[in-house]
């Protein structure tokens, strides 16, 4: 065996078309046909797009399908995925679209790209009961202060300055206007389905703090601070209907 | 043990924007494939449709990752998940590609050709024999569509196979495209690819549809697209085959540009009427 494996030359060649044919791959007569090998480089280029393409369908319909394809074919051109299973490829591809000077005209499309990210995960994260707020009631008001939530495996936050919830129900379902302004999208699977809910900035904040494994209690009163109306029963229960949690530990 | 429980009929691969459907209708389809890969995902909606058609139809799991022409040694994670999906689904049937498809631990997500030569098919029998332990079951082993051959090859392809099947005890899925792709990319015959292959380890056949294209001299270039119906000439293809096999559980394969679920339903049933006169004629054989 060579120092360089034959499938070492092969994979090689692959993924960069600058390489010419590997020695020794040849068509039925005998020659190198580069045509022959480009099906390979194609399929495998193309079939990477496309599995980012069936993920980010709304950043793909934002900037059309030409500029998506273009965009993606460099993504992939250096991310080569880690395993056969696809639907955990393109996880860095938001931040990618953060960084790519040309989609610098669509400066809501990385957070897009992190909404539905977030919406795949979702999708296939594990079957658990969420929390449900009759969980807590029982609770003294001290041991409730001082309870850590567990986020539910669906469950992520999106704070963005951009209204992207919005945008995103809008290629969704027709009849929905969007007007400028920040949102916080919490995406959840309470029951069968994803769920992708635009949630108030306060409630963010407080559930950004509980995943970070803050209690109830010091979530709160940091929350009360910058956001004097914040009503922590009314977040909770909010909270919990939609499915974010999964489970509590008293502190 | 057998490789396979498919029921001797059409099956169509399953797709997500066909579960709702499915599951209302109830269509009278032998069985479902899916791939293996698009449910290694923990839970959700494809876990609650696949285990819903799984009460209701036979299924066939077939890999597309598992990189068993693969050099080097087989991804142990990646059979590890494929044992959990086994042993939850319990499938009529598993199937993977005489290909290979990650490199250096990283996936290329494409089935990709290797040479025929007595150290690679050292490497494939010992995979496979892998394989089958470590899932506990006969797995049955696809021939390759490809574009290029190697230089280095010395063995025929229905040889290879052959010889896999014969010492690794694996069942093999003849795929008719497949054979007819090859046949024409590399200029050889179809029928008497078909006519050498070693019917009594067939488990399983599949159709699909392919696209043309010419390669650097304009040679006729076919490729293995799954994006259309199955064509006249794989289906005369697919008639002589069930000549030899008999009924064979026959998969309708078609991944991309997907119809709507009653053109594929309309696929399964031109095979099944095949499959149905393969049936009689050797019921007539016999008689």
């Amino acid at each position: 065996m060579s120092p360089v494996s034959q499938q070492a030359r092969f994979a090689a060649a692959v993924q960069d078309p600058t390489r010419p044919v590997p020695d020794g791959v040849v068509s039925y007569r005998g020659d190198a046909d580069p045509l022959r090998f480009a099906v390979y480089r194609n399929n495998v280029h193309v079939g990477l797009v496309g599995v980012l393409a069936s993920k980010f369908p709304v950043c793909a319909r934002l900037v059309g399908d030409d500029f998506f394809t273009a965009m993606a074919r460099i993504y992939v051109a250096d991310h080569k995925p880690a395993t056969p299973v696809m639907m955990s490829y393109g996880a860095d591809f938001p931040d990618f679209i953060a960084s790519f000077d040309n989609a610098r005209s669509v400066p809501y499309l990385a957070d897009i790209a992190r909404l539905e990210e977030a919406w795949a995960i979702a999708y296939n994260a594990a079957d658990q009961e969420p929390l449900v707020i009759a969980q807590l009631a029982g609770l003294e008001p001290h041991s409730l202060l001082e309870t850590q939530l567990h986020a539910h495996p669906a469950c992520s936050l999106i704070i963005s300055t951009f209204p992207v919830g919005t945008i995103w129900s809008a290629h969704q379902t027709s009849g929905i206007t969007v007007r400028p302004g920040a949102e916080t999208v919490l995406l959840t699977r309470p029951q069968a389905d994803v769920q992708v809910t635009v949630i108030p900035a306060a409630d963010a904040a407080f559930l950004a703090r509980l995943l970070r494994g803050e209690a109830i209690g010091a979530a709160a009163a940091a929350v009360l601070e910058t956001h004097a109306s914040f009503d922590l029963a009314q977040a909770l229960t909010g909270l919990c209907a939609l499915g974010a949690f999964s489970s509590s530990r008293e502190g | 043990m057998p490789a396979n429980h498919l029921p001797a009929r059409a099956g169509l691969g399953l797709k997500p924007q066909h579960y709702a459907q499915i599951i209302e209708t109830a269509p009278d389809i032998g069985f479902f494939e899916v791939h293996a890969e698009n449910y290694m995902g923990d839970g959700g909606p494809p876990h609650r449709y696949l285990t819903a058609i799984a009460e209701r139809y036979p299924i066939s799991l077939h890999g597309v990752g598992l990189s068993i022409g693969g050099e080097g040694p087989l991804d142990t994670a990646h059979l590890t998940r494929l044992r959990a999906l086994i042993d939850r689904y319990q499938p009529q049937s598993f199937s993977e590609h005489l290909a290979w498809s990650s490199h250096d631990e990283s996936a290329l997500n494409d089935l990709l050709p290797l040479p025929y030569t007595q150290a690679t098919l050292d490497t494939v029998v010992a995979h496979i024999d892998q394989v089958q332990q470590v899932l506990g079951r006969r797995m049955l082993l696809e021939n390759p569509s490809t574009y290029v051959l190697f230089a280095e090859s010395t063995i025929d392809e229905v040889d290879f196979l052959a010889t896999i099947a014969q010492r690794t005890g694996c069942g093999l899925l003849l795929d008719v495209n497949n054979v007819m792709v090859s046949a024409v990319n590399h200029q050889t015959d179809a029928a008497s690819y078909i006519n050498r292959f070693p019917v009594e380890a067939v488990g399983e056949i599949h159709l699909a549809g392919y696209d043309e294209a010419e390669d650097a001299v304009g040679d006729r270039l076919l490729i293995d697209a799954h994006a259309s119906r199955v064509s006249a000439d794989v289906f005369d293809l697919f008639r002589h085959t069930l000549s030899r096999t008999g009924p064979m559980p026959t998969l309708v394969e078609w991944d991309n540009n997907v119809p709507s679920f009653d053109i594929l339903a309309d696929e399964a049933r031109l095979a099944d009427e095949a499959i149905g006169q393969a049936s009689s004629q050797i019921q007539r054989r016999a008689s």
